[in-house]
């Protein structure tokens, strides 16, 4: 069995490499099929491992070791992946939800000239992403968190004829960059502390109670930051509505379902960690309270479609940082992968509208579509569902209803026991749940009902359609195997982790209020937006309130202010090279004095040598003059002379 | 016969030099100045036996006929140039036309 496991991120490897090499060689189909076929493999292996895994009497983890990357006395480091389950977990919604899309994006991106290093990027992207949730090691587990960033960056920039994409992508790469370098300074410190970055050592110096609070705290904050940054969570929320300027199996890929979850992983992959730590889980769950809620309020009134998804992208991580910041990862796992699916599912099935319909994206130019694509009318409607948590029929309903519970009986440590912060923080998410199902249904009935308004063309074809069929039945009957007790005693998520939740007794009221949520906002959703004259008739810019949250609360021009600004300056005076003006400048100065000087000494040094010239000229011709042959005048001069002998004589 | 003064003799031999000294410096005819040299010459004896009268003294008569053969030699070879600028075709007695070597 062990051996499937560099298998598992052989595949895709091997395909980035081959599909980089012949790029530009292959047919599009095949190019296509390669990707698609390693993806399989891949998941054809996950699916292996995680019946070895489900139906082994003593399920244990797996570690392997690839190689001894670095050895010293005081620290080492393996490249070693090990395969528990909650990287379980991690590798099938990867390989799956990964696999899916790349079948759908065979289709998608067929007429696409740079489809190879679109391919090769994503299945890069997929073994980058692979080896972040298999590796033992926390430096292994960085080389896939550069990895992924690296080929977001890639697929982000990928239309790179367009300066405003490849803006978009040096954004998302350095807002994650910041996030990384803090993450890099976390891991160092605890190296340092440790002696080794390897998970179960760390846990197991962590129990030893050899790692000191301050340090702890510290470090725990750092992988925050980097999870915060990854995660597109405030106060790095500003490049993922960006980065939908990707093509849009990139957006379901990389900017839904997997890459943006790695922070969430991190943490939950931590947990033990981060609980010992209790400021930073405060911390945690405040940032993804306000979070969930601020982008819950930018995606209502977003009007472009994938800019309203890439928003709930960030409103539903914010749900699960929450459910991290209370303790409860199992149920922020759980939501990752029920998110991976509806929201891989809202992308893919947007991005089809989006291809049907001349690449509009503005919904107040759609309409009606139900009649046209009732399929994709199906789908859209299936993974909107599930995003808003309709009771019962969908997978979102289950696990947001497990994190709501949970937050509801959270306790903070640090808080005096009267402050009802887990309450507070219930009631904002309970609020963005109402919110997300809002703003969802607003879309779909703009989208889909009302009036007709654009011409559509062609159908979708088969092959994109199966994956959004798949991607819809796990939307709608992927969140079964968790319930509340309430409903059903079914516990497979959790029993699978291990780690089964605290279960105090849930009062019936808050399964019935997170249920209740969710209907009253499709409820007012049809009243504001569904019926035939809507109560809401958006004009873009209608409202100054409506505007600033539409461009995400100004933080853009916040941070343009407050770091772009500055930096510009700072590059305008080394491009200018003020200090090389300033000693330009000296050196003029002094070569112009000393021209100058050199310039006066001449003048002086003629003027001198002219005059002493004339005079000697001068003095010549009058000693020439004196001296004329003429006897009489000699005899003169003698004269004068012995006068003035005699004159001086006498004259005292 | 009344011996003059030194005092006298001294003003006299200084007008004798004076107007010697004025004719070699204004005339140029060359026989002028020749004469006017001469007048000079005489004036600067004429203060020797003067001065020689007064102190008793026999030198000065002795300096008074040196410089008789003194201006003799003199006027002899004045004549002498003279004649020679003649000679070489210059018969001309202005003293300022001989400015010149290579004359």
């Amino acid at each position: 069995m062990p051996y499937l496991l560099p298998l598992l991120v052989f595949f895709p490897l091997a395909s980035a490499i081959f599909l980089f090499v012949t790029a530009g060689r292959l047919s599009a189909r095949t190019v296509g099929w390669v990707a698609t076929g390693a993806i399989g493999l891949s998941a054809l292996c996950s699916i292996t491992l995680a019946c070895f895994f489900l139906f082994s009497a003593v399920p244990a983890p797996i570690h392997i070791i690839l190689w001894e990357w670095m050895h010293t006395q005081a620290f080492s480091a393996d490249i070693a992946f090990t395969l528990d389950p909650v990287s379980l977990v991690m590798i099938l919604v990867v390989t799956i939800v990964g696999f899916l899309i790349h079948l759908y994006a065979i289709r998608y991106m067929e007429e696409e000239p740079g489809i190879a290093r679109f391919f090769g990027s994503m299945t890069l992207f997929v073994a980058s992403m692979l080896v972040l949730v298999l590796a033992s090691d926390l430096f292994c587990l960085f080389i896939g968190w550069e990895g992924v960033g690296i080929c977001s960056y890639l697929l982000i920039g990928f239309w790179y004829e367009n300066p405003v994409n490849t803006a978009a992508a040096r954004k998302a790469f350095y807002m994650t960059r910041i996030g990384d370098t803090a993450m890099l300074c976390g891991l160092l410190l605890l190296a340092t502390t440790t002696g080794s970055l390897h998970i179960e050592t760390l846990l197991a110096t962590l129990h030893a109670g050899q790692i000191g609070p301050d340090v702890l705290t510290a470090a725990t904050l750092f992988l925050l930051i980097g999870a915060l940054a990854k995660s597109a969570q405030i106060p790095f929320q500003t490049w993922l509505p960006d980065a939908m300027a990707g093509p849009t199996p990139t957006s379901a890929l990389i900017h839904a379902a997997t890459m943006v979850t790695a922070g969430i992983y991190l943490i939950a992959r931590l947990h033990e960690l981060f609980t010992a730590a209790p400021l930073v889980m405060m911390l945690t769950s405040i940032i993804g309270a306000l979070t969930l809620m601020m982008a819950a309020c930018t995606a209502l009134v977003q009007t472009d479609l994938k800019r309203i998804l890439a928003w709930s992208t960030i409103s539903q991580l914010g749900y699960m940082f929450l459910a991290l910041g209370t303790g409860v990862w199992q149920a922020a796992l759980f939501h990752l992968m029920t998110h991976a699916f509806f929201k891989a599912l809202l992308f893919l099935t947007a991005g089809a509208l989006i291809a049907r319909l001349h690449h509009e994206q503005d919904i107040f130019r759609m309409g009606g579509l139900y009649r046209t694509m009732p399929g994709l009318t199906v789908a859209f409607l299936a993974g909107a569902s599930a995003l808003a948590g309709l009771p019962l029929v969908t997978s979102g309903f289950y696990s947001k209803e497990m994190i709501l519970s949970s937050i509801w009986s959270a306790h903070f440590p640090l808080l005096p026991g009267s402050f009802p912060l887990a309450h507070i923080l219930w009631g904002i998410a309970l609020t963005g749940a109402f919110l997300t199902s809002l703003y969802i249904f607003r879309c779909i009935f703009i989208v889909f009902f009302n009036t007709h308004k654009t011409e559509s063309t062609g159908s979708t074809p088969r092959l994109m359609a199966i994956p959004l069929a798949c991607l819809s039945f796990l939307s709608l009957f992927g969140g079964v195997i968790e319930m509340p007790d309430t409903l059903a005693p079914i516990h497979l998520f959790t029993h699978f982790l291990s780690a089964p939740l605290p279960h105090a007794e849930e009062p019936v009221w808050l399964l019935l209020a997170g249920a209740s949520a969710p209907i009253a906002g499709v409820v007012i959703a049809w009243v504001l937006w569904g019926r035939a004259t809507p109560v809401m008739q958006e004009i873009p810019g209608q409202a100054t309130i409506i505007r600033v949250a539409k461009e995400g609360w100004g933080v853009d021009a916040l941070y343009a202010f407050l770091f772009v600004q500055p930096f510009r300056f700072l590059v305008w005076l080394t491009r200018h090279d003020v200090l090389d003006y300033l000693i330009t400048g000296i050196g003029r100065m002094v070569r112009a004095i000393s021209s100058f000087l050199e310039h006066t000494r001449t003048r002086f040094l003629t003027l001198s040598s002219g005059r002493t010239t004339l005079l000697l000229q001068s003095g010549d011709t009058l000693l020439a003059r004196v001296q004329n042959g003429r006897v009489r005048w000699y005899a003169a001069w003698i004269v004068a002379g012995l006068c003035a002998a005699l004159a001086s004589g006498v004259v005292p | 016969m009344v011996a003059l003064s030194l005092n006298a003799s001294l003003l006299l031999a200084c007008m004798l030099f004076c107007i010697g000294l004025a004719g070699v410096l204004i005339r140029r005819n060359l026989l002028f100045m020749l004469m006017s040299l001469d007048i000079m010459l005489n004036a600067a004896a004429l203060l020797f036996v003067a001065a020689g009268a007064h102190w008793h003294d026999s030198g000065g008569q002795v300096m008074f006929l040196m410089i008789l053969a003194l201006a003799a030699a003199e006027t002899a070879v004045g004549l002498a140039i003279i004649l020679a600028l003649h000679a070489r075709g210059r018969p001309s007695l202005d003293a300022d036309t001989g400015n010149l070597l290579r004359g």
